[in-house]
């Protein structure tokens, strides 16, 4: 039987309530609010007029071959992006935990490359990459191959990727070594007396423990990629060469701010919502079962 | 000590409210920075020093985006300066904007100041003209594009830095011999649709779109499919096949390769003057823009890009006054004169051009008058006085991605030119839609 504490009243667990209510429906309802009210309308960018449309927006979105595309670029987008930054933040964090000497040093320096903003990130991992003066590029050259990310589209996507997922190795780094130094000793110890050896001992034992984590870790992922990348886009490939690093976050922010087009910004940031809804009820109800607290 | 400092406060408080009865404060917003941003502080400075009325105040907000943006979110929050610097592209969307915008012409008229439309170059000032004549903005910073010459790149491929390069077909033959000299960048570009689409159609007065390139009227669509673009569209596609013309970005990238001294040949807009004089360590030309023999009327004229200045509704007489003050300020023929020859940008008044003449300095800066003489050669047309699209920012965004297909093979100049009037007629048609 479950222990559970009970309020006697009513009034003092509102309270409690009261301040995250609040703050949700300040910076989470009435904005969101405002996004589904805005996408019924076609309005000029000065909000001098607005005629109202329907779902006439969403027509014109669905209607538009490129923007149909764009889901497939953004699902692509997010799985390499939380893959890269999990995958190497997970054999980072393994290491660090292995470490006996000088790890404070060591997890420091992982850590820095989250204090660098996304766009400033771009800069920097454009600069390597330039196709003219770019060190990376240049050592490209050598091996006698060409590096153009201005007009070959899987190259502009493996350079938005590594710059949005560099910054997150960092974080996800943070949360795998917190965990890895949760997982009992003991367990670990008595799997090896057993002579199972370090691989073994992280499929069987380490890994499952660590499941909390990595599903946590894979939902936050996937939400920044969908919404915080946009300044690493904006700032690399605007989107080019043609579509292929057209994101549905960046498509907002272009028919938004470059386009002034509110009414169809507006629908789709009512789209995103919506995926991304959705995407979080796919997780929890499937991969949770999968998790062992 | 206490008596002191209350008498501070009453001394200033008093003085306070008569500095301000005194000087009526013009908000000017620009996306000037660096070199630019100084020269703008300075004919800022000079006019308030000019004068004891007014006093405007200049505040930098972003790139020319992030400065119209700046602008329609403090008109919605009725916060908006008296001035506000638009890029071209954006000039429709201020047009329709009837409401938040006052129009240059009722500004002066109401203002009082010195304005005299015939003594503005009628290329220049066509952009932000209405059909009946009538100066909607004022032209402040005003290019055209030329094609720069690496002189030395061109002697060490074995070309003559002399050829004729007047017109695409030679040009492209000396792609050919550039590359057979072994040159890596025979050509490269900045602003691809603002100089192979928008300029080209001018220049061969061929329509960019249709209604007189949306200046008649919001029911345009583009006409960037013609016989015309596609025939340019597939030599340049080809030469980029070929390694001869090397594509570096939508923006002006191209730029940081040229004045490198790594490519021959550079279409770009003739304010790349400052960059490439200080930076170019080779002997460079400038020439007008090439053109097709044979195709349309060209040379025709080409258009400018740049950007002007818009009074915002919502202030009050005195304000308007000032505004107008300073714009006619700005319209004089030294502040003109000074500009054009700081910045290599185009003057605005056909006075400051003859001072600039007068004073020497096409001759001791040979090539800097091209721009004014390929934009004043001939009347403007209805096809190259100039574009007014709605989203045009946006549509520039797909012309670009269009023009990168066919650049990397994948598209033919016809299939992409097709693909880019369908999707940037959607969107002048949503314009069509919200503008109403």
């Amino acid at each position: 039987m479950e222990k559970r504490v009970t309020f006697r009243g009513w009034w003092l667990p509102l309270l409690l309530i009261a301040p995250q209510v609040l703050i949700s429906a300040v910076f989470f309802f009435y904005p969101a609010g405002q996004a589904i009210y805005q996408s019924l309308f076609i309005p000029d960018p000065f909000g001098l007029s607005s005629r109202f449309v329907g779902l006439g927006n969403f027509e014109f979105l669905f209607g538009d071959k490129f923007y149909r595309a764009a889901f497939g670029t953004t699902a692509l987008f997010s799985i390499l992006v939380t893959l890269c930054s999990m995958i190497p933040a997970l054999f980072l964090a393994v290491i660090a935990d292995r470490l006996i000497k000088g790890s404070g040093v060591y997890r420091t320096m992982l850590i820095w490359p989250y204090a660098v903003a996304p766009a400033v990130a771009g800069v920097l991992w454009l600069f390597m990459f330039n196709t003219r003066v770019g060190v990376v590029s240049w050592y490209l050259g050598n091996f006698g191959y060409d590096w153009n990310h201005v007009l070959n589209g899987g190259e502009a996507m493996g350079i938005v990727v590594v710059a949005s997922a560099w910054g997150r190795i960092s974080y996800n780094f943070l949360f795998f070594f917190a965990a890895l130094q949760a997982v009992p000793r003991s367990v670990i110890e008595a799997a090896a007396i057993d002579g199972a050896r370090f691989w073994r001992r992280f499929w069987t034992i380490v890994l499952p423990l660590l499941s909390p984590t990595t599903f946590f870790l894979l939902v936050v992922n996937i939400v920044y990629s969908f919404f915080e990348t946009f300044g690493v886009i904006h700032t690399i490939t605007a989107g080019g060469p043609q579509q292929s690093t057209t994101i549905l976050v960046y498509k907002v922010f272009a028919d938004g701010f470059v386009g002034q087009d509110l009414g169809s910004s507006s629908a789709q940031s009512v789209v995103l919502l919506v995926v991304v809804g959705l995407l979080t009820i796919i997780q929890f109800k499937f991969v949770e079962k999968r998790v062992h607290y | 000590m206490k008596k002191s400092l209350i008498g501070a406060l009453a001394v200033s408080t008093m003085l306070t409210p008569v500095a301000a009865m005194a000087e009526t404060e013009v908000q000017f917003w620009h996306a000037f920075t660096g070199r630019l941003g100084e020269l703008v502080k300075a004919q800022v400075a000079d006019f308030n020093a000019s004068q004891s009325d007014y006093t405007v105040v200049e505040s930098h907000k972003g790139n020319y985006s992030e400065t119209l943006n700046a602008g329609i979110a403090a008109f919605r929050a009725g916060e908006q300066p008296q001035i506000l610097m638009v890029f071209e592209v954006g000039t429709a969307t201020m047009m329709a904007a009837s409401g938040a915008v006052r129009p240059m012409h009722e500004v002066m008229a109401q203002s009082g100041a010195t304005f005299e439309p015939d003594s503005y170059i009628g290329a220049v000032k066509g952009y932000y003209t209405t059909t009946d004549g009538d100066m909607l903005s004022l032209p402040f910073n005003a290019s055209t594009p030329v094609l720069w010459v690496n002189r030395d790149a061109m002697t060490a491929a074995g070309v003559d830095p002399d050829t004729d390069l007047s017109t695409w077909q030679n040009v492209g033959a000396t792609l050919d011999a550039l590359k057979a000299g072994g040159e890596e960048c025979p050509l490269v570009t900045a602003w691809q649709s603002w100089i192979h689409l928008e300029n080209l159609s001018a220049y061969h007065d061929v329509p960019f779109a249709s209604q007189d390139n949306g200046f008649a009227g919001l029911d345009t669509e583009l006409m960037l499919n013609g016989e015309a673009q596609v025939a340019h569209l597939t030599a340049m596609g080809q030469w980029a096949q070929d390694g001869k013309f090397i594509y570096t970005g939508r923006r002006n990238e191209g730029g940081a390769n040229f004045r490198a001294g790594e490519c021959a040949l550079f279409t770009e807009s003739s304010a790349g003057y400052a960059g490439i004089s200080s930076e170019a360590e080779f002997e460079f030309d400038v020439r007008p823009l090439p053109y097709w023999e044979g195709v349309g009327n060209a040379p025709q004229n080409t258009i400018i890009g740049g950007a002007s200045l818009w009074v915002m509704e919502g202030h009050d007489d005195a304000e308007y006054k000032g505004a107008g003050e300073f714009l006619s300020y700005l319209s004089s023929s030294d502040v003109q004169a000074a500009w054009h020859q700081n910045t290599g940008y185009l003057p605005i008044t056909i006075e400051a051009g003859d001072a600039t003449r007068a004073a020497g300095f096409y001759d001791e800066n040979p090539g800097t008058d091209i721009a004014v003489i390929q934009m004043t050669a001939k009347q403007p047309t209805a096809n190259s006085k100039g574009l007014r699209l709605g989203s045009f920012d946006q549509i520039r965004g797909i012309i670009d991605e269009e023009l990168e297909g066919i650049w990397s093979g994948d598209k033919t100049a016809q299939e992409a030119m097709d693909s880019a009037k369908e999707r940037g007629d959607a969107l002048l048609r949503r314009f069509e839609a919200a503008n109403r």
